[in-house]
């Protein structure tokens, strides 16, 4: 006897039928009524006219009556909200059962129950149910909650819920923690702002306590609730790591790839050198390995993630090359994945194999894994130099097959290699030459053009082939149009005595009898550039191209570190941001790894950037504040710390020793821009006065794949005007791991406002990719103008002036004056007397700032001891 | 009624919905672009804009004929219709096994695996784990393989209620609520025709009325109060050899799957430990939860208290940087002739290192290139058919002996007018030898804690080929 008995129906019309038998006297002609109406509703047949009927058979003594008669609840409550209220009751009652399994399957059912009117009536027993003594219902019970406030998140809130929630994860048992924190996650992921998993110390202990207890589901909920965490210090990151560790071991797959995302996370805060991180590094090998023996499904997954965790960190998969070799049975979009990391795994040690294998694939059969796999070849010479030579070969071996789509693939991937390694393989062109008339496809075609005009010089008949192309002209796609244009033009200034005529052609053909604005655009400068001025024409058109980049489709550094955040997710199968297509995620928070323990925390800098403006202070504030905030040395802790070396604010320059003055080139030097935070760029620099002159010198590092040109720099409104008094001088494209060194003089008659910190600079530098933002702090040295020597007459009589309230007091400790004299002249602030007096050596100085500012001050020295005091009074010049 | 208002405005997308009837609406889409504006009218139902978080949404399964014979949602109803996209993607691969396992629609997520020629097909709607979502849908396949012995179409339309009664416990707002197998089997009765006559006699049910023991206990997987008149424990160490070799005989790449499955039919609460004459060699494991990790860092014995009756206890690793010893070479020669439309084919197998045991149930499969249109072939072993739509050809050879080596050879034929095939024919070999685990692990004790009966143990080892592939 089957189920399939319940799909049989009777001429009467199936509906009456069930009707009559759900009222039937008989429990059991209800029970299997019950079933019949199930097993329609399974295969998509509406009978939810049934539905008093069925809430009828609700109050029974038979549990899998009733489990049936819940089913179907579930289904048509939402289209039947009048006639679900009449279920309430029963479910009120058997919140009460004495049976958990009831109890615990009641509450789960009504929050299923999409129905706002049933919601009401579902608090009182879900409270219940969440303190109950059974941990099988509290635990069912923390779900509702995620139901519940998915249909009407204020009454949840109103109630209180989210606090008992909260409760549940100190709950004792481990399977009541793992919903709760499922559930806590649920309803956080739908209110981005909402402290609700308020991770600390002790939450996380909880929480990887019960990771060793709870079900394997549970696991992964409460790993990825990890994975949000951030550590305090790299303690407290190993810790965590080590207890993790041991799910890298577990059946699941699930549960090992959430594994790896926290250790992946955590392990950016661990020292490089720290013994801890090598053993995590070796950890993280074999269960990714493990990974690719499971389902192809799972593989497929499993190789999307491996793909980010290459990017950023080769060395854990570098000697497991073999296991991405591609077999013949695996599915095809596994083969794709495999491939492209073998790409990213070859190296000069393992080239060979990597060759030999790629190109065992380009005779396979699927066309698309084989024109990867030719791809890959030409991706493998540009990757690792030494191999070029024989990826060149490989190529043209497989050019001497005539498959036409083999000797496409491979046309357009040497034309990569030339880009990549000019005036070495020139020598097969000749081969290429031969397979001039089996190209068909557009990027074919471009990449032949784009030869034959680059090495118009060398071809002999480099004018015949480029007319064949030409009599197709208005056929031919504007991708191979374009290069067409250009590849003329190169052989007309290469060889301009035979070929007028034939750049008279293609000129004409690009602008009058083309619709194509960008074909015509480009057709019209060639013209005019030959006609007017073909010296210049020469050095456009054939001017020096940068070398290609190394690897192209190198995820951009800071979507990288995103992803890795999100290893196991959609994103991470989409290699997209979750919030760039999640349907419905209100507001996902960008996740960012953690810093490095000892490296500079660059999101601050960020956050200071983006601080509102404001207001521009009169000269009189700006006084105070250099009096309060910056000549206090109390000032000096809690100023908003951008970086640890920039700490050292204004007026820190006293505080701080007087060495740090005459040592800002060497000392100050930091790194404003971290490449992470700005798509490769990484800008590092410091402030100096040289010759008068304020310079911002700066260290441009590209440490992106691709080169970068156009850079240059603004600065928003600052405390003394400061403003770049010329334009940013990087004449030359930056290649990939190339740095240069900027000066960049500044004066000070920019716009004013007054900044927090005082020496608080904002710039935004902008380069081909995109704008970046970052925030620094000037040494204040750098505005004392070089005419601050005042008067003595004019000193003393300034001193008594200034009123008692532009005065401020306070000690250097630890500083040896023999050589300060000189050394403050040279960061221009000028000794003006000198006297002693009680067997205190008193130093008197000024200085003036660029604004008009003068400061005046008295160093006083106790002789054997090392400690100054320092009276510092200012004074604003009318002018 | 029918009105139109406009929902949202987001740079050049203006999205307009208009509600036909309760709960449809159709979303109509205007693009602006440089080229002129595109409008697509989508229908999609109303819960799409209310965004629930919830894991897995719905599951259709669907035949082999691209019908969807069942449908569970677990929270709202999505129409099936959303499993167009899935089928136009089926459309595009050539066979089933090579449509992607996750596949982005406007407004879901598709993720599906396929078992048994059907496709388990999940809908999910916000940022979830892909994995987690396929483990759970394999794990959907088990519990009807355990269940009903098969996972077919026929056999889950027999027991659609069970199924969806076993559905609806595991899952419960697309939180995973009991997967365990034991667990399961105390809520819900597997069916046999035993009890199906009972019930109908005694009016009983195949639900349980209580709750499973294990259920929340930190031995989930483990039910109070098994009782055996016979207690035995056995374990199958089963290994593949996963491997490819090349043309010249070389070893490309090989490694070795292995994995321990277990019978364990003991009574009340047995705890085990299993230890190995070499366990160096187990340097990548996944265990059974049960399995206790420390033990195994601190010790490498696998000490666990076991599930009731069979499953798996460890899956097992050995890297290709360990020496995986290859049992059989095969010397093959397969040509095509420039002129005329023929080739010729010449495959020899013999033992390579088989640690003197027998290799059985050899068999050999090559997928032959599209152009060749029928083989002419003589065997001195075993028989071979040609499947001349799939174009594989598979030589049965069996028992393999070293003192006269099969061979297959003879003629192959091609399409005429065709040139020559380029890509290279691989063959695939599948064999097995009893009684050896090929990586040389090798069990060397049981010992039961706990109890106190006689307890009949076992052990037994197999190696099988996996994805054992030669290149020619």
């Amino acid at each position: 006897m089957t189920d399939s008995k319940y799909f049989t129906t009777t001429k009467k019309g199936e509906i009456f039928e069930l009707k009559a038998e759900l009222n039937s006297d008989k429990k059991e002609k209800k029970k299997e009524a019950v079933k019949k109406v199930i097993a329609s509703m399974t295969v998509g047949k509406d009978v939810s006219a049934l539905f008093p009927d069925v809430v009828n058979c609700m109050q029974t003594d038979n549990l899998e009556l009733k489990k049936l008669v819940y089913l179907y609840l579930m289904n048509y409550a939402k289209s039947q909200p009048d006639m679900a209220i009449m279920a309430v009751n029963t479910f009120v009652k058997d919140c009460e059962d004495p049976n958990p399994l009831i109890r615990a399957l009641a509450v789960r059912t009504m929050g299923c129950i999409r129905v706002d009117k049933i919601t009401e009536y579902l608090c009182e027993p879900l409270r219940k149910c969440l303190k109950d003594e059974d941990p099988y219902v509290r635990k069912t019970a923390a779900v509702c909650v995620a139901k519940l406030h998915d249909i009407n998140a204020q009454l949840v809130e109103d109630q209180g819920f989210l606090d008992t929630l909260k409760d549940l994860i100190s709950d004792s048992n481990p399977m009541v923690v793992a919903n709760a924190v499922a559930a806590l996650s649920e309803i956080a992921e739908s209110h981005p702002n909402s402290n609700l998993l308020d991770l600390n110390p002790q939450t996380i202990n909880k929480l990887l306590t019960a990771l060793n207890e709870c079900t394997e589901w549970g696991q992964i909920f409460i790993l990825d609730c990890l994975a949000n965490y951030t550590p305090r210090d790299d303690r407290e990151s190993q810790s965590i790591c080590e207890r993790v560790t041991p799910r890298l071991s577990h059946a699941n797959s699930a549960v090992v790839l959430s594994a790896v995302k926290v250790l992946m996370k955590f392990m950016e805060m661990l020292p490089k050198d720290l013994d801890y991180y090598g053993t995590l590094l070796k950890k993280l090998a074999p269960p990714l390995v493990t990974l690719l023996s499971a389902e192809p499904e799972l593989q497929y997954v499993a190789l999307r993630n491996i793909n980010l965790i290459v990017q950023r960190r080769p060395e854990i998969l570098k000697h497991e090359m073999k296991v991405f070799f591609v077999k013949y049975n695996d599915p095809i979009y596994v083969k794709l994945e495999k491939l492209d990391i073998m790409i990213r795994l070859a190296s000069q040690a393992n080239i060979a194999q990597v060759l030999a294998e790629l190109k065992e694939y380009a005779t396979e059969v699927d066309v698309d894994f084989v024109r990867k796999a030719v791809r890959a070849i030409g991706r493998c010479a540009i990757k690792v130099e030494q191999s070029a030579e024989r990826c060149v070969s490989t190529l043209l071996d497989l050019i001497q097959t005539k498959v036409n789509y083999v000797v496409q693939e491979a046309i357009v991937v040497i034309k990569d290699i030339f880009r990549k390694y000019p005036n070495k393989y020139e020598s097969v062109i000749a081969t290429l030459c031969e397979n001039l008339d089996s190209l068909d496809e557009p990027e074919a075609r471009a990449a032949m053009i784009w030869i034959v005009g680059e090495y118009a010089e060398r071809i002999d008949n480099a004018d015949e082939l480029l007319e064949s192309f030409l009599e197709g002209f208005h056929d031919e796609s504007t991708q191979v149009q374009l290069q067409l244009l250009t590849a003329i033009v190169k052989l007309f200034l290469k060889k301009p005595t035979e070929t007028q005529e034939l750049v008279q052609q293609v000129l004409s053909l690009a602008t009058q009898d083309s619709d194509n604005p960008d074909l015509r655009d480009r057709g019209y400068i060639y013209w005019r550039l030959l006609s007017t001025d073909p010296v210049a024409a020469k050095e456009v058109v054939l001017a020096e191209k940068p070398l290609i980049s190394e690897e192209t489709d190198l995820i951009e550094p800071t979507l990288l570190e995103e992803l890795i955040c999100h290893i196991g997710t959609l994103a991470s199968v989409y290699h997209k941001p979750p919030s760039a297509f999640v349907e419905g995620s209100r507001g996902v928070q960008h996740k960012r790894l953690p810093a490095t323990a000892n490296s500079p925390d660059a999101s601050s800098a960020a956050a200071v950037a983006d601080a509102p403006p404001a207001v521009i202070p009169s000269q009189g504030d700006l006084l105070g504040d250099l009096l309060n905030l910056d000549l206090t040395p109390t000032t000096t802790g809690p100023t908003p710390a951008v970086s640890t070396g920039i700490q050292m604010g204004a007026m820190d320059l006293l505080g701080g020793g007087l060495d740090s003055l005459t040592m800002i080139d060497s000392v100050w030097v930091q790194v404003w821009v971290p490449a992470m935070k700005a798509k490769g760029l990484e800008i590092s620099g410091t402030f100096a006065r040289r010759a008068g002159v304020i310079q911002m010198e700066m260290t441009l590092s590209n440490k992106a794949m691709s080169v970068m040109t156009d850079f240059a720099i603004q600065f928003n409104r600052n405390s003394f005007g400061l403003a770049p008094a010329g334009p940013l001088q990087v004449l030359i494209p930056l290649s990939p791991n190339q740095s240069i060194e900027v000066t960049l003089p500044l004066n000070t008659v920019g716009p004013v406002m007054k900044m927090d910190p005082l020496s608080n600079l904002q710039v935004a530098v902008k380069n081909n990719i995109d704008v970046f933002y970052f925030s620094c702090q000037y040494p204040i040295s750098i505005l004392f103008v070089e005419d601050g020597k005042m008067e003595r007459q004019v000193f003393l009589a300034t001193w008594k002036d200034i009123p008692n309230e532009n005065e401020s007091q306070f000690q250097i400790k630890d500083c040896h004056l023999n050589a300060a004299s000189s050394k403050l002249q040279g960061s221009n602030i000028f000794t003006i007397a000198k006297r002693t007096v009680d067997g205190q050596d008193m130093l008197y100085q000024s200085m003036k700032l660029s604004n008009g500012i003068w400061v005046l001050a008295e160093l006083r020295v106790q002789a054997g001891n090392p400690n100054y005091t320092v009276t510092c009074l200012l004074w604003v010049q009318n002018t | 009624m029918l009105y139109i208002k406009t929902v949202g405005a987001i740079f050049f997308r203006f999205t307009y919905g208009l509600t036909l009837y309760d709960g449809i609406y159709f979303c109509l889409r205007v693009h602006r672009s440089a080229g002129g504006s595109s409008v697509a009218l989508l229908p999609f139902w109303r819960q799409c804009w209310q965004s629930a978080a919830e894991m897995i949404h719905s599951l259709f399964l669907i035949n082999p004929t691209g019908d969807v014979f069942l449908e569970k949602h677990w929270k709202s109803v999505i129409s099936r219709s959303v499993c167009d996209y899935f089928f136009e993607a089926r459309e595009k691969a050539v066979t089933p096994e090579n449509v992607a396992p996750v596949l982005q629609t406007p407004h879901h997520y598709l993720i599906s695996i396929y078992r048994g020629k059907l496709f388990f097909l999940s809908v999910v709607q916000t940022e979830v784990s892909p994995l987690f979502v396929i483990e759970f849908l394999h794990r959907v396949a088990d519990t009807f393989q355990d269940y009903f012995g098969e996972c077919s179409e026929t056999i889950i339309n027999d027991n659609m209620v069970v199924v969806y009664e076993l559905l609806e416990e595991m899952l419960d707002n697309g939180f995973p609520l009991a997967t365990e197998s034991s667990v399961l089997k105390e809520l819900i009765k597997p069916p046999n025709i035993l009890r199906s006559v009972v019930n109908t006699l005694t009016g009983g049910s195949n639900v349980g009325s209580s709750l499973p023991t294990s259920h929340l206990s930190t031995i989930p997987w483990r039910r109070n109060g098994v009782k055996y008149t016979h207690n035995e424990a056995y374990f199958d160490v089963i290994e593949e050899i996963d491997a490819i070799v090349d043309k010249s005989g070389m070893t490309v790449f090989a490694e070795i799957q292995g994995v321990v499955e277990a019978c364990v039919r003991l009574s009340g609460m047995p705890d085990l430990t299993l230890s190995f004459v070499n366990p160096r060699l187990l340097d990548d494991v996944s265990f059974h939860p049960c399995v206790r990790f420390k033990r195994w860092e601190s010790e490498r014995v696998l000490s666990f208290i076991p599930p009731d009756g069979n499953f798996t206890l460890m899956t097992y690793h050995v890297s290709s940087q360990n020496l995986v010893s290859i049992p059989v070479y095969v010397k093959q020669n397969i040509s095509f002739f420039d002129s005329g439309s023929s080739g010729r084919m010449d495959i020899t197998v013999g033992p390579k290192q088989t640690m003197g045991k027998t290799v059985e149930g050899l068999s050999v499969t090559i997928h032959m290139p599209k152009s060749v249109l029928t083989v002419d072939l003589t065997a001195t072993q075993g028989n071979y058919t040609y499947d001349l739509t799939a174009k594989v050809l598979v030589w049965d050879i069996g028992k393999l002996n070293p003192q006269k080596l099969p061979t297959l050879q003879g003629s192959l034929s091609i399409q005429a007018g065709v040139p020559k095939p380029v890509e290279n024919p691989s063959l695939n070999i599948d064999l097995k030898i009893e009684q050896l685990a090929i990586s040389g692990i090798k069990v060397s004790r049981l010992d039961l804690f706990g109890e106190k009966y006689k307890t009949f143990k076992g052990v037994k080892y197999v190696t099988k080929a996996g994805n054992f592939q030669v290149r020619t």
